[in-house]
């Protein structure tokens, strides 16, 4: 049984029973369309292999160089945190301040958060503060952008392919991969699954 | 009379936008600030304010949209010579050098997909000022659609920000971030606020009062 029989549709706030739903199945609204709640199959196990992926990841594409310029035997190496710091430099604080919020703080937060929140429930427990943490790693999620940022790397690849030899770098495959394993992350999670967990534990 | 619309709010519940629990709500919204007891987020029947917020952050979006375009987002520098690019020019560039799908992108990403959410916001915005009852299911599908492009404009501020990181050659080359990436990068997030204090639930509270 669930303890709240209710949901009410987020579009167009219509109010509809909780039905239990086959596996990988999705309850739509009856009214405007949109998805009330979904039942996808092994969430839990899925999501936390697809974070841990992701950090390992995360980690390597902001270590190692994206792309390195070679150019009459000059070589210019950059990582994505140089951006940062060149568009600092620029006096561009504010862009700067967002590329870092969009490419690096709110991926890496997501992840480890999801993490934090996740791996917990997958042994019956709830970790500190769990509910906040879930909220913002949910609030935040239009606000990271690798997969825009990827589409960044390579415009500026054949941009670039005119004026200098490009080699890509490590990190280059490391981002590639990590963009869909992010996106794997996000269709296995199931929200309602996660709050209805905390909510058994808490 | 037409019944009642079944909603969580007719029903005085309240849900809660980050974890979907309802609550049960005050009869008055004004009376005091309710918070989710599972999650801790702030609760209300509808976001506050949305219309007139939406309108701010709308009319301000197509005010930045002017300097985004005109002045140069990025200034190149090689042997000396000092070339600066609109984000107009960069696609016509790619055009000329043949290089059709890049061009379609940048012009996509960053010229059409920011009008196009300004003018389905707007449009969203006059229907529901007018109370029409007109095809609400289309209606919430353009909102939905907002809401899941306007990240892509981003692009262009990834691309300036590559460029200059990597073209530091000195006196061979070298790439500098110009006004218009500020004034872009201000679309793109007051334009993705805006689609977030949109309430769509009003499209549909309009067709039940009609």
């Amino acid at each position: 049984m669930n303890d709240h029989p209710l949901v009410a549709c987020h579009e167009c706030d219509l109010l509809h029973r909780i039905h239990s739903l086959p596996e990988g199945s999705a309850a739509k609204c009856t009214r405007c369309g949109s998805t009330l709640y979904t039942h996808k199959a092994d969430s839990l196990d899925r999501t936390i292999a697809f974070v841990i992926a992701g950090l390992i990841l995360f980690v390597l594409s902001n270590a190692y160089p994206l792309l390195i310029l070679k150019k009459e035997g000059l070589f210019q190496e950059a990582t994505l945190i140089q951006g940062v710091f060149e568009l600092y430099r620029q006096n561009m604080w504010g862009l700067s301040g967002l590329v870092f919020l969009t490419c690096i703080l709110v991926p890496g937060f997501q992840l480890t958060g999801l993490l934090y929140v996740l791996l917990p429930l997958k042994f019956n427990r709830v970790s500190w503060m769990s509910a906040h943490v879930f909220r913002l790693v949910r609030k935040l999620q239009p606000w990271g952008m690798m997969e825009v940022f990827m589409l960044g790397i390579l415009v500026s690849i054949v941009k670039l392919a005119k004026m200098a030899s490009i080699v890509p770098g490590l990190s280059l495959y490391s981002f590639g991969f990590l963009i869909f394993v992010l996106a794997g992350a996000v269709t296995f999670l199931d929200p309602h699954l996660v709050w209805d967990h905390l909510d058994k534990n808490r | 009379m037409k019944p009642q619309a079944m909603t969580a709010r007719n029903a005085t519940l309240l849900n809660c936008p980050s974890c979907h629990l309802l609550s049960r709500g005050p009869t008055d919204e004004n009376q005091r600030m309710i918070h989710c007891p599972r999650c801790g987020e702030r609760l209300h029947y509808r976001k506050p304010n949305s219309i007139g917020r939406t309108w701010a952050l709308v009319i301000s979006a197509f005010i930045f949209y002017i300097p985004a375009n005109l002045l140069p987002i990025m200034t190149v520098t090689s042997f000396g010579k000092t070339q600066s690019d609109t984000i107009l020019s960069g696609v016509i560039y790619f055009i000329k050098t043949g290089m059709w799908p890049i061009a379609l992108v940048i012009f996509v990403a960053s010229v059409f997909v920011p009008l196009v959410k300004l003018f389905i916001l707007t449009f969203l915005l006059i229907s529901v000022k007018k109370r029409t009852s007109w095809r609400p299911v289309d209606r919430t599908r353009l909102y939905r659609i907002t809401e899941a492009i306007g990240r892509w404009s981003m692009v262009d501020i990834y691309v300036v920000t590559i460029l200059a990181a990597l073209v530091k050659l000195g006196a061979l080359a070298s790439i500098e971030a110009g006004p218009a990436a500020v004034h872009f990068a201000v679309v793109v997030v007051i334009t993705m606020i805006a689609a977030m204090s949109f309430d769509p639930r009003i499209i549909w509270d309009n067709i039940e009062n009609a």
